[in-house]
């Protein structure tokens, strides 16, 4: 028993190396989750100044605004974006099917990818939060760091799930990148990440925003870096809230995931007429 | 569902029944109690038994049974869309079957796990491979899969892609490709090798040592099911044949055996086309007639006296049969009166199937590749 788990996890861990590998290999997935959340730190804080304002969390800078916000944005989109293209992508190929095939144990494939994306969410958001601090003198308390932690942990379980589910129903690249985007993307301008609505915002956008879980991902992180709250700053509600979208992505996907490629039309006749291309020796 | 109850040779030692006997006592018990008998030899790698596949109404796999020895390789040779890739996916465990039996490595592949996983290889033609890695990034990855993987350089040399070790997948040709996905599916060391159509897209070298590593693959006493549309790979390759057309066995038996089928001649003319009725040229020939349109092709064990009468009626006319040729029946021929003729492909009656199966059950004790069969 002890040594069946023992082998599983050495399993898992090298399935957490290899997505890493492959991971650093796809320069656009390293982009799009480490390079532009940074970027857009940069730019807004650029084009809007680094002064004082009103927000949802009291009166602070604007990089104090935008640094938990994007960070949590990096979080999900590596999570959420990246499991749900990454699982869309290799079922296409039939490199599920390969690896359901293999002696391989499903859990140790999935947490692999799974876990490989919790990392870079937590590299990408490390890189977020030390330029905020190092930067533009973002707020960061010792006190306050369980609750970061505690919200990071619980916000990317949560849209890894939710990642594992969006692979799930949109089972191809050309499904999962649109649903994908068209998903996080809007949620992102309503939930306190993009733009700073504070209490100004239409109320149907607010309601919008309360339902899905990134605006509660933003400002329970948000929270724990917020100079005005007090520690240790946890947003139970929020991180609760946050459980209850775990468990619906986790129900989708069980009941949902396969790991056949889809039956298109021009799947077979695509790969044939790329095995006919010859060998070239 | 009847209670299903495996009994193994090795469990009763006293006894040493050939194969034939057992399918004999198989079929008497189930006459006897109405109970549902497979019966494997300690040689038997995968039996499978009245197997049958529905996609929604559609019967893609319509009772099929064979069994595959140890150190032998099967072939399931036939069109696209007759069943073959249904039946090597639900003896791999990645599909359920609708009914039947289906038994490898003394194991059901529907309720297997990763022990079944183990003694199993597998090369699909619909499983792709991570494009980031290089071949011995993935050789090394899938092979740690496994309890006692083959060494990585091995392999590589085995499919003789030295050069490109370290390349990127996505740089590869096609046929490289395929080459990786053949030593994928024997990094594991298995005892039981699937190869779905394994030579789809190599040129006619890479083919050629393709064929030679699954001979080597059945001399090492693994059993090798392949799938394929390429008669010439069946007969290069085969111990036993089995043709596939709409989810049914048509003919089973070794490539020998199905040429045999054909007669020892095929005859072959055109009709001369202000012939209407041609019933009384045809009706008295001993042959079976293959083709039916203008041009004609009859299978015969009387060359002579079918030709003697062919060529007096026409002579008696004054007719010359255009293209007029005798030949010795290639396995295509009997192939595609298999399977071409669209509605009629079951020619080959049942008792006939059972038969050529019992027959090379027999021998399966002595070595099956050694047929004496010369393959040009």
């Amino acid at each position: 028993m002890l040594s069946t788990l023992s082998v599983g996890l050495k399993q898992l861990w090298r399935c957490i190396c290899l997505q890493n590998r492959i991971f650093w290999r796809t320069p656009i997935a390293a982009f799009f989750t480490l390079v532009f959340p940074i970027l857009m730190l940069v730019l807004f804080t650029a084009i809007f100044g680094n002064d004082d304002f009103d927000s949802v969390y009291g009166r602070i800078t604007s990089s104090q605004f935008y640094t938990p916000g994007l960070a949590v944005y990096a979080a999900a989109s590596s999570t959420y974006t990246g499991i749900g293209i990454t699982l869309a992508s290799r079922r296409e190929l039939g490199i599920l099917k390969r690896v359901r095939g293999t002696p391989l144990p499903p859990w140790a494939y999935l947490g692999g990818v799974v876990l490989s994306a919790v990392w870079i969410a937590a590299l990408g958001v490390t890189a977020m939060v030390v330029l905020g601090v190092a930067a533009y003198g973002v707020n960061i308390e010792a006190a306050k760091l369980p609750a970061m932690i505690i919200t990071f942990v619980v916000g990317t379980a949560s849209f890894a799930a939710l990642g594992l589910a969006l692979s799930s129903l949109a089972r191809t690249v050309s499904m999962a990148v649109p649903a994908a985007n068209a998903t996080l993307l809007p949620l992102a301008f309503i939930s306190d990440i993009f733009v700073p609505f504070g209490t100004d915002i239409p109320q149907w956008l607010d309601v919008i925003g309360d339902i899905f879980p990134l605006k509660h991902f933003g400002r329970a992180f948000s929270e724990a870096m917020n100079p005005f709250s007090a520690a240790p700053a946890f947003e139970w509600q929020r991180l609760a809230i946050l459980l209850a979208w775990l468990v619906v992505g986790a129900l989708v996907a069980s009941r949902k995931f396969s790991w056949e490629p889809p039956v298109l039309a021009g799947r077979s006749s695509r790969r044939r007429s790329r095995a006919s291309g010859g060998d070239a020796e | 569902m009847p209670e299903v109850r495996r009994f193994r040779a090795r469990d009763t030692p006293h006894l040493c029944l050939s194969a034939g006997a057992l399918r004999g006592i198989a079929e008497a018990a189930q006459r006897l109690r109405g109970q549902r008998v497979v019966f494997a030899t300690v040689n038997t790698a995968v039996a499978v038994d009245r197997l049958v596949k529905d996609y929604g109404s559609a019967r893609a796999v319509d009772g099929v049974s064979f069994e595959v020895a140890r150190g032998e390789v099967f072939a399931l040779l036939g069109p696209n869309g007759a069943g073959k890739s249904s039946i090597v996916e639900i003896l791999e465990g990645h599909r359920k079957r609708t009914s039947g039996t289906v038994c490898v490595l003394d194991t059901d592949p529907e309720t297997a796990g990763s022990d079944f996983r183990e003694r199993i290889g597998i090369v699909l033609q619909s499983s792709g491979i991570d494009p980031e890695l290089t071949v011995r990034e993935a050789i090394n990855f899938y092979g740690a899969s496994y309890q006692n993987p083959t060494a990585t350089n091995e392999l590589i040399e085995l499919v003789e892609l030295q050069d490109k070790a370290d390349s990127r997948i996505s740089t590869l040709s096609g046929g490289q490709q395929r080459r990786i996905d053949l030593a994928l599916g024997l990094v594991g060391d298995p005892e039981v090798v699937f190869l779905d159509e394994p030579t789809t897209g190599f040129d006619p070298a890479a083919r050629r040592r393709g064929w030679k590593l699954v001979e080597r693959l059945a001399s090492q006493q693994r059993a090798v099911l392949l799938t394929t549309h390429y008669l010439d790979e069946a007969e290069a390759l085969a111990d036993r044949v089995a043709v596939l057309a709409k989810g049914r066995i048509v003919a089973e038996g070794t490539p020998a055996q199905l040429r045999a089928r054909a007669g020892s001649a095929l005859i072959s003319f055109v009709l001369p086309d202000h012939i209407d009725t041609v019933a009384d040229l045809l009706a008295p020939l001993s042959g079976e007639i293959v083709g039916r349109q203008s041009s004609v092709q009859i299978t015969t064990d009387t060359p002579t006296a079918d030709l003697a009468h062919l060529t007096g009626w026409a002579h008696q006319r004054g007719l010359e049969l255009e293209g007029l040729t005798v030949t010795k029946p290639s396995l295509e021929d009997v192939y595609l009166g298999l399977v071409g003729d669209g509605d009629d492909g079951g020619r080959v009656d049942a008792v006939d199937a059972v038969d050529l199966v019992d027959e090379t059950l027999d021998q399966s004790g002595s070595d099956l590749t050694n047929e004496g069969e010369g393959v040009s």
